[in-house]
Protein backbone atom coordinates (compact mmCIF):
# COMPACT_ATOMS: atom_id res chain seq x y z
CA UNK A 1 0.00 0.00 0.00
CA UNK A 2 1.34 3.78 -0.86
CA UNK A 3 2.45 5.61 2.33
CA UNK A 4 -0.42 8.06 2.85
CA UNK A 5 2.06 11.22 4.03
CA UNK A 6 5.61 11.71 2.97
CA UNK A 7 7.53 11.70 -0.27
CA UNK A 8 5.25 11.87 -2.79
CA UNK A 9 5.61 9.51 -5.46
CA UNK A 10 6.96 10.07 -9.05
CA UNK A 11 5.29 9.05 -11.86
CA UNK A 12 6.77 7.18 -14.76
CA UNK A 13 5.61 5.91 -18.49
CA UNK A 14 5.78 2.26 -19.65
CA UNK A 15 4.77 0.25 -22.36
CA UNK A 16 2.80 -2.80 -21.19
CA UNK A 17 2.09 -5.35 -24.45
CA UNK A 18 2.74 -1.81 -26.64
CA UNK A 19 0.14 -0.05 -24.76
CA UNK A 20 1.23 3.36 -23.25
CA UNK A 21 0.65 3.80 -19.75
CA UNK A 22 1.54 5.85 -16.74
CA UNK A 23 1.64 4.74 -13.18
CA UNK A 24 3.30 6.00 -9.51
CA UNK A 25 6.98 4.31 -9.58
CA UNK A 26 5.77 2.62 -6.30
CA UNK A 27 3.44 0.09 -8.32
CA UNK A 28 3.83 -3.16 -9.55
CA UNK A 29 3.82 -4.20 -13.15
CA UNK A 30 0.75 -6.11 -12.25
CA UNK A 31 -1.06 -3.55 -10.31
CA UNK A 32 -0.83 -1.59 -13.81
CA UNK A 33 -1.50 -4.09 -15.67
CA UNK A 34 -4.47 -4.74 -14.44
CA UNK A 35 -5.70 -0.81 -14.12
CA UNK A 36 -5.01 -0.87 -17.92
CA UNK A 37 -7.51 -4.12 -18.26
CA UNK A 38 -4.62 -6.58 -19.52
CA UNK A 39 -5.37 -10.04 -18.01
CA UNK A 40 -2.06 -12.00 -15.88
CA UNK A 41 -3.02 -14.70 -14.24
CA UNK A 42 -2.00 -15.21 -10.88
CA UNK A 43 -2.57 -17.64 -7.93
CA UNK A 44 -0.71 -16.62 -4.95
CA UNK A 45 -1.56 -12.82 -5.26
CA UNK A 46 -4.17 -11.50 -3.29
CA UNK A 47 -4.57 -7.75 -3.16
CA UNK A 48 -4.63 -6.94 0.56
CA UNK A 49 -1.51 -9.08 1.73
CA UNK A 50 1.85 -8.61 0.51
CA UNK A 51 2.97 -10.13 -2.88
CA UNK A 52 5.50 -12.78 -2.44
CA UNK A 53 6.28 -14.36 -6.27
CA UNK A 54 5.53 -17.64 -5.39
CA UNK A 55 3.71 -19.20 -8.09
CA UNK A 56 4.87 -17.52 -10.63
CA UNK A 57 2.07 -17.47 -12.89
CA UNK A 58 2.41 -13.70 -13.66
CA UNK A 59 5.32 -14.17 -15.16
CA UNK A 60 6.49 -11.59 -17.79
CA UNK A 61 9.03 -10.85 -20.16
CA UNK A 62 10.67 -7.20 -19.72
CA UNK A 63 13.06 -5.84 -22.21
CA UNK A 64 16.56 -5.44 -21.31
CA UNK A 65 15.65 -8.03 -17.71
CA UNK A 66 17.54 -11.61 -17.78
CA UNK A 67 15.04 -14.29 -17.59
CA UNK A 68 10.90 -13.50 -16.70
CA UNK A 69 10.21 -11.52 -13.95
CA UNK A 70 7.25 -12.19 -11.39
CA UNK A 71 4.72 -9.19 -12.29
CA UNK A 72 3.23 -9.02 -8.93
CA UNK A 73 6.88 -8.02 -7.24
CA UNK A 74 8.29 -5.84 -10.09
CA UNK A 75 8.25 -2.11 -9.70
CA UNK A 76 7.35 -0.07 -12.36
CA UNK A 77 10.43 1.62 -13.86
CA UNK A 78 10.65 4.45 -16.92
CA UNK A 79 11.09 3.72 -20.06
CA UNK A 80 9.82 -0.01 -19.14
CA UNK A 81 8.64 -2.43 -21.92
CA UNK A 82 6.37 -5.22 -20.63
CA UNK A 83 5.10 -8.51 -22.63
CA UNK A 84 2.74 -10.26 -20.41
CA UNK A 85 2.13 -12.76 -23.04
CA UNK A 86 4.52 -14.93 -25.56
CA UNK A 87 4.26 -18.46 -26.84
CA UNK A 88 7.16 -19.09 -23.96
CA UNK A 89 5.19 -17.42 -21.48
CA UNK A 90 2.32 -19.53 -22.00
CA UNK A 91 4.09 -22.40 -21.97
CA UNK A 92 5.62 -22.03 -18.66
CA UNK A 93 2.49 -20.85 -17.68
CA UNK A 94 0.89 -24.14 -18.92
CA UNK A 95 3.88 -26.13 -17.43
CA UNK A 96 2.89 -24.82 -13.91
CA UNK A 97 -0.06 -25.46 -13.77
CA UNK A 98 0.45 -28.92 -14.56
CA UNK A 99 2.86 -29.27 -12.23
CA UNK A 100 0.78 -28.32 -9.68
CA UNK A 101 -1.86 -30.74 -10.23
CA UNK A 102 1.04 -33.98 -10.33
CA UNK A 103 2.24 -32.35 -7.08
CA UNK A 104 -0.22 -33.08 -4.89
CA UNK A 105 -3.93 -35.11 -5.48
CA UNK A 106 -6.05 -33.05 -6.52
CA UNK A 107 -9.06 -34.91 -7.16
CA UNK A 108 -11.51 -32.64 -8.42
CA UNK A 109 -14.77 -34.33 -8.85
CA UNK A 110 -14.64 -35.36 -5.05
CA UNK A 111 -12.72 -32.02 -3.62
CA UNK A 112 -15.18 -29.52 -1.21
CA UNK A 113 -13.74 -26.44 -3.68
CA UNK A 114 -14.61 -28.36 -7.22
CA UNK A 115 -16.63 -25.64 -9.15
CA UNK A 116 -14.99 -22.93 -6.69
CA UNK A 117 -11.28 -23.44 -7.16
CA UNK A 118 -8.59 -21.33 -8.31
CA UNK A 119 -6.60 -24.28 -9.95
CA UNK A 120 -9.48 -25.51 -11.44
CA UNK A 121 -9.92 -22.10 -13.08
CA UNK A 122 -6.49 -21.63 -14.28
CA UNK A 123 -6.41 -25.20 -15.64
CA UNK A 124 -9.64 -24.08 -17.74
CA UNK A 125 -8.55 -20.50 -18.92
CA UNK A 126 -5.32 -22.36 -20.26
CA UNK A 127 -7.39 -24.67 -21.86
CA UNK A 128 -5.52 -27.44 -20.24
CA UNK A 129 -7.68 -31.03 -20.53
CA UNK A 130 -5.15 -33.26 -19.72
CA UNK A 131 -1.32 -33.21 -17.78
CA UNK A 132 1.15 -34.44 -19.23
CA UNK A 133 3.58 -34.63 -16.70
CA UNK A 134 3.42 -37.95 -14.73
CA UNK A 135 1.45 -37.53 -11.55
CA UNK A 136 3.12 -38.54 -8.33
CA UNK A 137 0.27 -39.54 -6.22
CA UNK A 138 2.28 -38.90 -2.69
CA UNK A 139 1.12 -39.55 0.40
CA UNK A 140 -0.50 -36.38 2.29
CA UNK A 141 -1.72 -35.81 5.61
CA UNK A 142 -5.32 -34.12 6.20
CA UNK A 143 -5.43 -32.34 9.94
CA UNK A 144 -9.10 -32.36 11.32
CA UNK A 145 -8.25 -31.48 15.08
CA UNK A 146 -9.86 -28.31 15.13
CA UNK A 147 -13.46 -28.07 15.39
CA UNK A 148 -14.59 -25.42 12.36
CA UNK A 149 -12.18 -26.03 10.24
CA UNK A 150 -9.73 -28.93 8.13
CA UNK A 151 -6.69 -28.39 6.46
CA UNK A 152 -6.06 -30.90 3.89
CA UNK A 153 -2.55 -31.18 2.41
CA UNK A 154 -3.62 -33.20 -0.99
CA UNK A 155 -4.91 -29.87 -2.33
CA UNK A 156 -2.47 -27.07 -1.14
CA UNK A 157 -0.39 -25.39 -3.86
CA UNK A 158 1.74 -23.96 -1.40
CA UNK A 159 0.49 -20.23 -2.43
CA UNK A 160 1.09 -19.23 1.26
CA UNK A 161 -2.22 -16.93 1.34
CA UNK A 162 -3.15 -18.49 4.69
CA UNK A 163 0.57 -17.62 5.74
CA UNK A 164 0.41 -14.52 5.39
CA UNK A 165 -3.56 -13.54 5.26
CA UNK A 166 -2.91 -14.86 9.61
CA UNK A 167 0.69 -13.35 9.96
CA UNK A 168 -0.40 -9.65 8.29
CA UNK A 169 -4.11 -9.25 9.10
CA UNK A 170 -5.13 -11.27 11.51
CA UNK A 171 -1.76 -11.03 13.33
CA UNK A 172 -1.55 -14.44 14.90
CA UNK A 173 0.71 -16.03 12.56
CA UNK A 174 -0.53 -19.46 13.31
CA UNK A 175 0.67 -20.86 10.22
CA UNK A 176 4.21 -21.20 8.35
CA UNK A 177 5.83 -23.31 5.95
CA UNK A 178 8.09 -26.48 6.83
CA UNK A 179 10.54 -27.71 4.30
CA UNK A 180 11.83 -27.32 1.04
CA UNK A 181 11.01 -27.94 -2.62
CA UNK A 182 8.65 -31.39 -3.10
CA UNK A 183 8.70 -31.78 0.74
CA UNK A 184 7.49 -28.09 1.82
CA UNK A 185 4.11 -28.16 3.69
CA UNK A 186 2.22 -25.56 5.56
CA UNK A 187 2.31 -26.01 9.39
CA UNK A 188 -0.07 -24.83 12.32
CA UNK A 189 2.26 -24.08 15.13
CA UNK A 190 5.47 -25.59 15.64
CA UNK A 191 4.27 -27.96 13.17
CA UNK A 192 1.45 -29.60 15.76
CA UNK A 193 -2.00 -30.15 15.47
CA UNK A 194 -3.96 -27.41 14.59
CA UNK A 195 -6.01 -27.77 17.70
CA UNK A 196 -2.97 -27.27 20.04
CA UNK A 197 -2.45 -23.63 18.05
CA UNK A 198 -2.54 -21.65 21.36
CA UNK A 199 -2.39 -18.05 19.06
CA UNK A 200 -5.23 -19.00 16.54
CA UNK A 201 -7.91 -17.62 16.92
CA UNK A 202 -10.33 -19.37 14.78
CA UNK A 203 -11.06 -16.55 12.65
CA UNK A 204 -11.25 -18.65 9.56
CA UNK A 205 -9.35 -16.13 7.37
CA UNK A 206 -6.86 -18.82 6.06
CA UNK A 207 -9.72 -21.22 5.01
CA UNK A 208 -11.61 -18.18 3.18
CA UNK A 209 -8.32 -16.69 1.07
CA UNK A 210 -7.08 -20.46 -0.01
CA UNK A 211 -7.64 -21.01 -3.81
CA UNK A 212 -8.35 -24.43 -3.14
CA UNK A 213 -9.60 -27.25 -1.11
CA UNK A 214 -6.53 -27.40 0.83
CA UNK A 215 -8.47 -25.35 3.76
CA UNK A 216 -12.47 -26.00 4.29
CA UNK A 217 -14.93 -25.65 6.86
CA UNK A 218 -16.17 -29.09 8.05
CA UNK A 219 -19.65 -29.96 7.01
CA UNK A 220 -18.73 -28.98 3.81
CA UNK A 221 -19.28 -32.03 1.10
CA UNK A 222 -17.82 -32.68 -2.63
CA UNK A 223 -18.51 -29.05 -4.08
CA UNK A 224 -19.72 -26.84 -1.04
CA UNK A 225 -17.24 -24.85 -0.26
CA UNK A 226 -17.72 -21.66 -1.82
CA UNK A 227 -15.14 -19.46 -0.43
CA UNK A 228 -16.12 -15.93 1.17
CA UNK A 229 -12.95 -14.23 -0.56
CA UNK A 230 -12.00 -11.69 2.74
CA UNK A 231 -12.04 -7.88 1.53
CA UNK A 232 -8.48 -7.33 2.70
CA UNK A 233 -8.02 -3.85 1.94
CA UNK A 234 -10.89 -2.79 3.58
CA UNK A 235 -9.54 -4.84 6.89
CA UNK A 236 -6.24 -3.21 6.59
CA UNK A 237 -7.78 0.06 6.57
CA UNK A 238 -9.91 -0.11 9.90
CA UNK A 239 -6.48 -1.72 11.47
CA UNK A 240 -4.54 1.24 10.05
CA UNK A 241 -7.49 3.79 10.99
CA UNK A 242 -7.61 1.85 14.69
CA UNK A 243 -3.67 2.05 15.10
CA UNK A 244 -4.02 5.97 14.28
CA UNK A 245 -6.76 6.27 16.83
CA UNK B 1 -21.22 -43.25 -46.82
CA UNK B 2 -20.20 -46.18 -44.97
CA UNK B 3 -20.81 -45.85 -40.81
CA UNK B 4 -17.99 -44.93 -38.42
CA UNK B 5 -17.39 -47.92 -36.19
CA UNK B 6 -16.84 -46.70 -32.58
CA UNK B 7 -16.08 -48.91 -29.77
CA UNK B 8 -16.54 -47.84 -26.17
CA UNK B 9 -14.73 -49.47 -22.91
CA UNK B 10 -14.63 -49.55 -19.29
CA UNK B 11 -11.66 -49.73 -17.78
CA UNK B 12 -11.98 -48.55 -13.48
CA UNK B 13 -14.33 -46.14 -13.66
CA UNK B 14 -18.21 -46.25 -11.91
CA UNK B 15 -19.88 -46.10 -15.99
CA UNK B 16 -21.15 -42.77 -14.71
CA UNK B 17 -19.13 -41.28 -18.50
CA UNK B 18 -21.25 -44.63 -20.31
CA UNK B 19 -24.57 -43.11 -18.32
CA UNK B 20 -23.53 -39.62 -19.56
CA UNK B 21 -23.27 -40.68 -22.97
CA UNK B 22 -27.20 -42.45 -23.06
CA UNK B 23 -27.83 -39.01 -21.32
CA UNK B 24 -27.30 -37.36 -25.38
CA UNK B 25 -30.84 -38.70 -24.94
CA UNK B 26 -32.86 -37.94 -28.53
CA UNK B 27 -29.78 -37.03 -30.41
CA UNK B 28 -28.40 -40.80 -30.05
CA UNK B 29 -31.19 -41.11 -32.84
CA UNK B 30 -29.20 -38.36 -34.71
CA UNK B 31 -25.80 -40.12 -33.86
CA UNK B 32 -27.13 -43.77 -34.94
CA UNK B 33 -27.23 -42.72 -38.18
CA UNK B 34 -23.50 -42.07 -38.85
CA UNK B 35 -22.16 -44.84 -36.38
CA UNK B 36 -22.14 -48.38 -35.84
CA UNK B 37 -21.57 -49.58 -32.38
CA UNK B 38 -19.20 -52.51 -33.03
CA UNK B 39 -18.01 -53.14 -29.12
CA UNK B 40 -18.85 -51.99 -26.01
CA UNK B 41 -20.78 -52.33 -22.45
CA UNK B 42 -24.17 -51.78 -24.09
CA UNK B 43 -24.05 -54.22 -27.07
CA UNK B 44 -23.23 -58.10 -27.01
CA UNK B 45 -19.88 -58.48 -29.26
CA UNK B 46 -17.30 -60.00 -27.11
CA UNK B 47 -14.39 -59.80 -28.93
CA UNK B 48 -12.54 -56.12 -29.79
CA UNK B 49 -12.78 -55.91 -33.60
CA UNK B 50 -9.90 -55.53 -36.06
CA UNK B 51 -10.12 -52.10 -36.27
CA UNK B 52 -12.30 -49.53 -35.25
CA UNK B 53 -12.45 -45.48 -36.50
CA UNK B 54 -12.88 -43.91 -32.49
CA UNK B 55 -12.56 -45.82 -29.11
CA UNK B 56 -13.99 -44.02 -26.12
CA UNK B 57 -11.82 -45.31 -23.34
CA UNK B 58 -14.13 -44.56 -19.95
CA UNK B 59 -12.08 -45.47 -16.71
CA UNK B 60 -8.02 -45.79 -15.69
CA UNK B 61 -5.66 -48.15 -15.61
CA UNK B 62 -6.08 -50.23 -12.67
CA UNK B 63 -5.40 -54.12 -12.69
CA UNK B 64 -3.61 -56.42 -15.11
CA UNK B 65 -6.83 -57.23 -17.25
CA UNK B 66 -7.17 -53.23 -17.65
CA UNK B 67 -3.33 -53.40 -19.47
CA UNK B 68 -4.29 -56.43 -21.48
CA UNK B 69 -7.47 -54.12 -22.50
CA UNK B 70 -5.90 -50.80 -23.39
CA UNK B 71 -3.20 -52.39 -25.09
CA UNK B 72 -5.31 -54.28 -27.57
CA UNK B 73 -7.76 -50.98 -27.71
CA UNK B 74 -4.95 -48.98 -29.02
CA UNK B 75 -3.43 -51.19 -31.35
CA UNK B 76 -6.60 -51.22 -32.70
CA UNK B 77 -8.06 -47.97 -32.93
CA UNK B 78 -7.56 -45.15 -35.44
CA UNK B 79 -8.50 -42.28 -32.35
CA UNK B 80 -8.43 -42.97 -28.42
CA UNK B 81 -10.58 -40.87 -26.59
CA UNK B 82 -9.18 -40.74 -22.94
CA UNK B 83 -13.27 -40.69 -21.71
CA UNK B 84 -13.79 -38.77 -18.53
CA UNK B 85 -11.97 -38.19 -15.28
CA UNK B 86 -10.59 -41.40 -14.32
CA UNK B 87 -9.28 -42.43 -17.46
CA UNK B 88 -7.60 -38.55 -18.28
CA UNK B 89 -6.59 -37.92 -14.51
CA UNK B 90 -7.12 -41.44 -12.82
CA UNK B 91 -9.46 -39.22 -10.83
CA UNK B 92 -10.93 -41.38 -7.49
CA UNK B 93 -9.52 -44.94 -9.17
CA UNK B 94 -6.55 -43.62 -8.48
CA UNK B 95 -7.37 -42.53 -4.94
CA UNK B 96 -5.25 -45.86 -3.70
CA UNK B 97 -2.04 -45.01 -5.19
CA UNK B 98 -0.83 -43.02 -1.87
CA UNK B 99 -1.92 -45.47 0.30
CA UNK B 100 -0.35 -48.38 -1.75
CA UNK B 101 -2.14 -51.38 -3.52
CA UNK B 102 -0.93 -53.85 -0.12
CA UNK B 103 -2.90 -51.32 2.08
CA UNK B 104 -5.90 -50.96 -0.19
CA UNK B 105 -6.13 -54.99 -0.76
CA UNK B 106 -5.60 -55.27 3.08
CA UNK B 107 -8.36 -53.04 4.49
CA UNK B 108 -11.27 -54.60 1.97
CA UNK B 109 -10.38 -58.04 2.38
CA UNK B 110 -8.57 -58.75 5.65
CA UNK B 111 -9.71 -55.84 7.62
CA UNK B 112 -13.26 -55.56 6.74
CA UNK B 113 -13.99 -59.05 5.87
CA UNK B 114 -16.55 -60.93 8.06
CA UNK B 115 -15.36 -64.60 6.78
CA UNK B 116 -12.88 -65.82 4.26
CA UNK B 117 -10.35 -63.22 4.70
CA UNK B 118 -7.75 -62.55 2.02
CA UNK B 119 -7.37 -61.17 -1.11
CA UNK B 120 -9.04 -63.01 -3.86
CA UNK B 121 -7.08 -65.83 -5.90
CA UNK B 122 -9.11 -65.95 -8.80
CA UNK B 123 -11.58 -64.44 -11.06
CA UNK B 124 -10.89 -61.00 -9.78
CA UNK B 125 -8.21 -59.63 -12.02
CA UNK B 126 -4.97 -58.60 -10.42
CA UNK B 127 -4.42 -54.87 -9.37
CA UNK B 128 -1.60 -53.49 -10.55
CA UNK B 129 0.73 -51.53 -8.16
CA UNK B 130 -0.35 -47.83 -9.25
CA UNK B 131 -3.22 -46.73 -10.75
CA UNK B 132 -2.41 -44.94 -13.95
CA UNK B 133 -4.33 -42.76 -16.43
CA UNK B 134 -4.86 -43.76 -19.91
CA UNK B 135 -2.16 -41.66 -21.49
CA UNK B 136 0.74 -42.75 -19.29
CA UNK B 137 0.09 -46.13 -20.94
CA UNK B 138 -0.64 -45.45 -24.64
CA UNK B 139 -0.78 -43.11 -26.86
CA UNK B 140 -3.94 -40.96 -26.54
CA UNK B 141 -5.86 -38.51 -29.12
CA UNK B 142 -8.39 -37.00 -27.89
CA UNK B 143 -8.93 -35.39 -23.86
CA UNK B 144 -12.39 -35.73 -22.68
CA UNK B 145 -12.45 -34.29 -18.62
CA UNK B 146 -15.23 -34.20 -16.73
CA UNK B 147 -17.12 -36.49 -13.65
CA UNK B 148 -18.69 -37.67 -15.84
CA UNK B 149 -18.22 -35.11 -19.01
CA UNK B 150 -21.65 -33.15 -19.77
CA UNK B 151 -24.30 -35.23 -22.38
CA UNK B 152 -23.66 -32.20 -24.34
CA UNK B 153 -19.62 -32.29 -24.07
CA UNK B 154 -19.74 -35.44 -25.56
CA UNK B 155 -22.00 -34.89 -28.09
CA UNK B 156 -20.20 -32.27 -29.43
CA UNK B 157 -16.95 -34.25 -29.22
CA UNK B 158 -18.62 -37.24 -30.82
CA UNK B 159 -19.77 -35.00 -33.79
CA UNK B 160 -16.18 -33.52 -34.52
CA UNK B 161 -14.98 -36.49 -34.40
CA UNK B 162 -17.73 -38.24 -37.24
CA UNK B 163 -16.93 -35.02 -39.06
CA UNK B 164 -13.31 -35.77 -39.39
CA UNK B 165 -11.84 -33.49 -37.19
CA UNK B 166 -9.90 -34.25 -33.92
CA UNK B 167 -11.70 -31.96 -31.66
CA UNK B 168 -10.21 -29.78 -28.23
CA UNK B 169 -12.44 -30.33 -25.32
CA UNK B 170 -11.09 -27.35 -23.78
CA UNK B 171 -13.94 -25.00 -23.03
CA UNK B 172 -16.78 -27.94 -23.23
CA UNK B 173 -16.11 -29.61 -19.67
CA UNK B 174 -13.23 -29.50 -17.35
CA UNK B 175 -11.59 -31.68 -14.76
CA UNK B 176 -13.98 -32.48 -11.81
CA UNK B 177 -17.12 -31.08 -14.45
Amino acid sequence: MPPLVGVAPGVVTLKINGVDCSARDDQTVLEVAREQNIHIPTLCHLEGLESVGGCRLCLVEIQGMRGLVAACVTKVTEGMEVQTSTPQIEAYRKMIVQMLFTERNHVCSVCVSNGHCELQDLAVEMGITHVEIPYLFPKCELDASHPRFVLDHNRCVLCQRCVRVCDEIEGAHVWDNQGRGIHCRVVTGLDEPWITSDTCTSCGKCVHVCPTGALFEKGRSAGEMAKKAPQLPYLQNIRKGAARG
Amino acid sequence: MSKAKVATIWLDGCSGCHMSFLDIDERLLELAQHIDLVYSPLVDAKVFPDMVDVALVEGAVASEEDLAKILKVREHSKILVAFGDCAVTANVSGMRNPVGKEACLQHAYVDLATFNPGPPTSVVPKLLDKVRPVHEVVKVDVYVPGCPPSADAIFAVVSELLAGRIPDAAGLTRFGA
